[in-house]
């Protein structure tokens, strides 16, 4: 009976954990959702070009992060690995992009 | 299924094992093989270079035949030769040194293998096929589009095959790193040829993808009549260099970081002391890699993208010279103090470490943007990058030769014609590339096919081919050695350095499973703890049980097949209506073999313990 009690304070754990994660996920979407209607939202309204082009960019990103960590599971422990090779693939990718459009196609 | 075979297997019989396998230890030996002929035939390309260029006004060889021998001298030594050593080595030693049974995915290494020599064989059938690249390894546009010959359809299509197996064998070795490491094998005591291995291969994963597009756009453009490098069109024929740099430059690393491992490998063992600074190492390693991709366009100095590019990327080239030195510092303080023994391998990490450096201060010169316009395509150039390619690479493939191939092959090469070897090699290399640096400064432009009398280039031109013909001596007493070694060497003891990794802990020769029961990894350098600490046996980290092998397969042959001859009919296909049947027949093939590989299911088969133990104990 005592390894019951046991295994039962282990399923109470990750009940709530996985509560948490799902509220997490419930958020992320929310946010998600909240984001895309704001981008849509600038592009319809009349505003300046200058000023949509960077939020909608910087909205993206957000987007893509959350995606990752939190719809891929990039948060949990064991994906240090493939986060440092995205990131590092990203970086590559930028800088090449970057330099391309500065310095050739001017 | 019984794998102890008595008798010795026959010729058919070995031949297929080669063709069909994936064991890495095999895979290593086909690189050895491949890399090494293409080694031989880029050798010879700059034989001739070289005895063109012996004598003013010299007509040896034609104009046109020029071109093309200088090309493809640079675009076989690169892709052909140094890559797939690089890979030979990092087959033969990463897993063992890691304490894994194979790689990640066995398969995929014997197809990363077969696209390569494919890939190599079409680029070299241009020979026969109407002629060979010829506007020079980097095949700049407008010279690449406009080549009039089919060089440069073989020269995109082939290296587009090769590098599809390039990219598949870097993706193998990081996810093999990364996850199948034994017990106790944490990432700082991952021997340093494993980690320069690792570091390669995520320099492979993220570069070449450039290549990839960039011989893309070439195939277009040539063959299937797009216009990313005409201007006329709107295309912009700099794309091409800047993407041909993105992948080249970290290709230099790609090349250059595995032979750093190899030295440090080297030093360590023969110098019987750790690794000085060895986090130090692993951090230079990592730097060195980074900043690899910030410097691309250095080789762009005099294409005109302003002085503000040209500073920032002269500053992040200089840069480089700080992990460098910190590396070259480590393997001097590992050497002081030690008790050197000066065998082949250690003789060439000596003389690596003085030539390296004089090729890294020319390297620190052409850096200066200012200075690079007067540097810029002359053979100044030539002399600097053959010091760094040559003084760094080739001396690490050939140290890493005699170092390995006990490992390799059971037999210890012949040292005394291995100081021979060494001796010739390091004499005639200074002999032929030293000289070239006055050559650049005196005005002697790269590429030429011939320079005229009386502009007092003549005696640096006889010495530089002088040198060549005594590199070439030293690599021919190298090929007897292996030769007279292979045919009455005998066999040697499983640790004949004295070695301090995992590698040397194994019978010889290695069983073809590895590891009877993977090893319990206690520091850096485990097999030297267990010699010092221990019983000078590898404490096993398992119990003995079943070992999972996988099936031998004759599908990658066939895959990379197809697309050889796929690549064929593409070239040809603006000439003739029957090259459609190739391209159609190579892409059955291919795809074919692709899908009765996704269908067929392969489980691979168990060694049992019970056939284990009645080989005796393994580890104990």
């Amino acid at each position: 009976m005592a390894d019951n009690t046991n295994s039962n304070y282990q399923d109470q754990f990750f009940k709530e954990k996985h509560k948490e994660e799902m509220k997490y996920q419930v958020i992320t979407f929310a946010m998600m959702i909240a984001f895309t209607i704001i981008a849509f939202g600038l592009v319809v309204g009349d505003f300046s070009k200058y000023l949509v082009v960077p939020i909608i960019l910087v909205l993206a990103v957000v987007q893509v992060l959350f995606q990752l960590y939190y719809f891929m599971h990039l948060n949990q422990k064991g994906h240090e690995m493939p986060s440092l090779m995205i990131f590092s693939g990203v970086f590559a990718a930028v800088l090449t992009i970057l330099a391309l459009t500065t310095i050739t196609w001017i | 299924m019984s794998t102890a075979t008595v008798e010795k297997p026959g010729f058919g019989a070995t031949l297929w094992e080669y063709l069909t396998t994936v064991d890495h230890k095999k895979i290593a030996i086909l690189y050895l093989l491949g890399g090494g002929f293409f080694f031989l035939l880029g050798g010879l390309e700059a034989m001739l270079i070289r005895l063109q260029l012996m004598l003013p006004d010299n007509n040896l060889i034609g104009a046109q035949f020029y071109n093309e021998i200088m090309t493809m001298h640079g675009t076989t030594m690169i892709f052909l030769a140094a890559m797939p050593l690089i890979f030979a080595f990092m087959n033969a030693v990463v897993p063992l040194q890691i304490g894994a049974r194979d790689v990640a995915f066995p398969f995929l290494n014997s197809l990363g293998f077969w696209l390569f020599l494919f890939g190599g064989i079409l680029l070299n059938l241009s020979w026969f096929l109407g002629g060979a690249p010829d506007g020079g390894w980097t095949a700049y546009a407008p010279f690449s589009i406009w080549s009039s010959t089919h060089g440069f359809d073989f020269y995109a299509i082939g290296l587009q095959i090769s590098g599809f197996g390039t990219l598949m064998g870097g993706i193998n070795f990081i996810v093999t790193i990364v996850n199948m490491r034994a017990p106790g094998m944490t990432y700082m005591r991952m021997p340093l040829f494993t980690w320069t291995a690792l570091i390669a291969s995520v320099l492979i994963l993220f570069a070449f993808p450039a290549l990839t597009v960039g011989l893309f756009f070439m195939t277009f453009d040539r063959l299937f009549g797009a216009n990313f490098f005409v201007p006329e069109m709107g295309g912009n024929e700099i794309i091409w260099e800047h993407i041909f740099w993105i992948f080249g430059h970290p290709e230099v690393y790609i090349l250059v970081l595995p032979a750093f491992g190899v030295f440090s490998e080297v030093i360590s063992t023969f110098s019987k002391k750790r690794l000085f600074g060895y986090s130090a190492m692993v951090f230079a390693t990592v730097l060195i890699a980074f900043f690899g991709f910030m410097v691309w366009a250095h080789h762009m100095f005099t294409v005109g993208m302003g002085p503000i590019a040209n500073s920032i990327f002269a500053i992040a080239t200089m840069a480089i010279a700080v992990p460098t030195g910190i590396k070259i510092f480590n393997w001097l303080f590992t050497m002081w103090g030690g008790s050197i023994r000066f065998s082949t391998p250690m003789l060439w990490a000596a003389g690596f470490i003085p030539t390296f450096t004089i090729g890294g201060m020319t390297g620190v010169m052409v850096a200066v943007a200012a200075a690079d316009l007067q540097y810029h395509d002359t053979y100044f150039v030539v002399a600097h990058f053959h010091y760094v390619i040559v003084g760094g690479v080739v001396f690490g493939l050939i140290a890493g030769t005699h170092y390995w191939w006990p490992l390799i092959f059971g037999k210890v090469l012949n040292e005394k014609l291995g100081k021979w070897t060494f001796w010739f090699f390091f004499i005639g290399f200074h002999l032929t590339f030293f000289i070239q640096h006055f050559l650049g400064l005196m005005g002697m432009p790269r590429r030429y096919w011939k320079f005229l009398p009386g502009q007092d280039l003549e005696v640096g031109n006889f010495i530089s081919t002088v040198g060549a013909l005594l590199m070439a001596v030293g690599t021919i007493i190298l090929l007897y050695n292996i030769i007279k070694t292979s045919v009455n060497g005998e066999r040697s003891s499983q640790d004949p350095w004295d070695g301090r990794t995992l590698e040397w802990s194994l019978p010889n020769p290695t069983p073809h499973y590895n590891f009877k029961q993977l090893p319990l990894v206690r520091g850096l350098d485990p097999l030297w703890i267990e010699k010092t600490q221990g019983n000078g046996k590898l404490i096993p980290a398992e119990p003995l049980n079943d070992i999972h092998m996988p099936n031998n397969s004759f599908l990658p042959f066939m895959i990379s097949l197809g697309l050889f001859i796929t690549g064929i009919g593409v070239i040809f296909r603006p000439d003739s209506n029957v090259a459609y049947i190739a391209i159609i027949a190579g892409l059955v093939i291919a795809f074919g073999s692709m899908f009765i590989r996704s269908v067929k299911d392969d489980l691979g088969y168990h060694i049992h313990k019970e056939d284990l133990e009645e080989e005796g104990a393994g580890v104990e």
